[in-house]
């Protein structure tokens, strides 16, 4: 039984799993989980990961959850470039650091920030309201200063001299408000040619295929196929982002 | 009290210590010290934990337990090296960031320290909130990552259970028992306490036990600030 990545491509720790995979040429069943539909709240998806939350990992018998997890998983299980994840102490721990401090400082404020600007208005039919949007903004610049303005000022990538796990993390993170209309690039100058080294990095057309569905516009009616769970969803983001 | 927290720390992880007992990080972070000039030259992002090697500046506790394991060469059990059971400690480090310390930390503040510092409660609607979701979490916890072992990993206490415990004991700052929910959970708590070892665990819970005695008086008038516009966030 191969492996399988059970993903959702507009979600970016799926991306990043989803790129570590290809980039290394882990050999994987993509099986498809719709967070639109609610997929991952179905009882067929919670036998795969209870928490309810994709990414998810199915190899053989055994079951996992979390990217920060998967990762580290499939760079040991696949013997990944030690780059990914170096073998030094202190460089391991920079990028342990940053997988650590990144849920709540920059996927939270990120998420919300996209939330707020694509999959609230596409969901509920209402126009983005640019006060919420404003302050969500605001709670992602303590990150993007600490990373543009301390972290990438002494070296060219989030943990070290090159390309680790948490340059693949934060690229996708930080994609996801930018694909929707909300660069988050454009006022840090040392992100923005970070942003530029990751992607060559891990090669843009890579890239570019991950983010095929994220950076397209959502088809309205998309939102309509099951109204019922569209009105549930709404007003779970209006009390998450409120 | 905050510099000489802030001396302790640095003193403490430059002494030679032995490689069996694994310290219990406190993880509660007291409004204030670390807000201050001399902490946030060690520390840019102003958060606790914080660990100093020499030159070496490191924050993030999951971070830090990771390095000290490696380090010093604690025993496997911490951080099991086989493949599938390391994955299953990993995941739970991911997970509780905002499963179980965000919450935990949210019902020490919502029922001590805010009412404490301004002087108002939180409305009961926003409290009650918060605690359906840190016993749906803590459900979550006891089906997934529990199941009917005796530790996280199996038999033996990992650095998953030792996070999971003092995210769970938070609370108890104000006085709120997560514990009493589950019996399953309050017996894991109670292996997990003694392979610490009672005296180190309650050792390291003393100050966040005796929160309600801190006189918040001395608080910095700007982070005194900072918490009332908090407060306002939950009206």
């Amino acid at each position: 039984m191969p492996l399988e990545l059970f993903l959702d491509l507009y979600s970016p720790p799926c991306r990043a799993v989803y790129i570590f995979a290809r980039k290394n040429g882990i050999p994987f069943e993509l099986r498809p989980v719709e967070l639109g539909l609610g997929e991952h709240l179905k009882p067929e998806f919670l036998k795969v990961n209870p928490l309810g939350k994709v990414p998810a990992l199915k190899d053989g018998d055994f079951l996992l959850a979390e990217s920060v997890a998967i990762l580290l998983y499939l760079s040991r299980k696949y013997r990944a470039a030690t780059h990914w994840y170096p073998t030094e102490l202190q460089a391991r721990a920079r990028v342990d650091e940053y997988l650590a401090w990144q849920h709540t400082a920059v996927q939270l404020p990120a998420c919300n920030v996209y939330l707020c600007k694509s999959l609230l208005p596409h969901f509920s039919g209402q126009p983005v309201d640019p006060v919420q949007l404003d302050r969500l903004l605001g709670k992602l610049k303590p990150a993007l200063q600490h990373l543009d303005g301390q972290v990438l000022a002494t070296k060219p990538f989030l943990a070290t001299e090159q390309l680790s796990l948490a340059d693949l993390m934060a690229f996708t993170e930080l994609m996801q408000p930018t694909a929707v209309g909300c660069d988050i690039f454009q006022d840090w100058p040392q992100l923005a040619a970070w942003r530029a080294r990751v992607e060559a990095a891990l090669g843009p057309e890579l890239v570019q295929d991950a983010h095929r569905l994220v950076l397209q516009p959502r088809d309205p009616r998309d939102a309509q196929r099951d109204p019922k769970l569209a009105q549930e969803l709404v007003q779970r983001l209006l009390e998450r982002l409120s | 009290m905050g510099r000489k927290a802030f001396c302790l720390w640095e003193t403490w992880f430059s002494l030679p210590w032995s490689p069996s007992t694994l310290r219990p990080l406190l993880f509660l972070p007291l409004p204030g010290h670390h807000h201050s000039k001399e902490y946030r030259e060690i520390n840019p992002l102003k958060k606790l934990p914080s660990l100093k090697d020499g030159k070496f500046i490191l924050s993030e506790s999951v971070a830090i337990l990771f390095y000290l394991c490696r380090k010093y060469s604690t025993p496997s059990h911490w951080y099991p090296p086989d493949l599938h059971t390391r994955a299953r400690v990993d995941e739970f480090m991911a997970w509780q960031h905002t499963a179980i310390q965000l919450p935990m930390s949210k019902i020490l503040w919502i029922k001590m320290l805010i009412p404490m510092i301004t002087g108002e409660e939180v409305p009961a609607e926003k409290t009650e909130q918060m605690l359906v979701e840190a016993k749906n979490n803590m459900q979550l916890f006891e089906e997934k990552f529990l199941q009917d072992k005796m530790f996280i990993t199996g038999d033996h206490i990992s650095l998953a259970d030792l996070v999971a415990l003092v995210e769970m004991m938070q609370p108890m700052g104000s006085k709120y028992n997560v514990f009493l929910n589950s019996s399953k959970i309050a017996e894991w708590r109670m292996r997990v306490e003694l392979a610490i070892g009672s005296g180190l665990f309650w050792e390291a819970h003393d100050r966040l036990m005796k929160l309600a005695e801190w006189d918040c008086s001395t608080l910095d008038p700007m982070v005194k600030e900072k918490i009332c516009e908090l407060l306002q966030k939950f009206k």
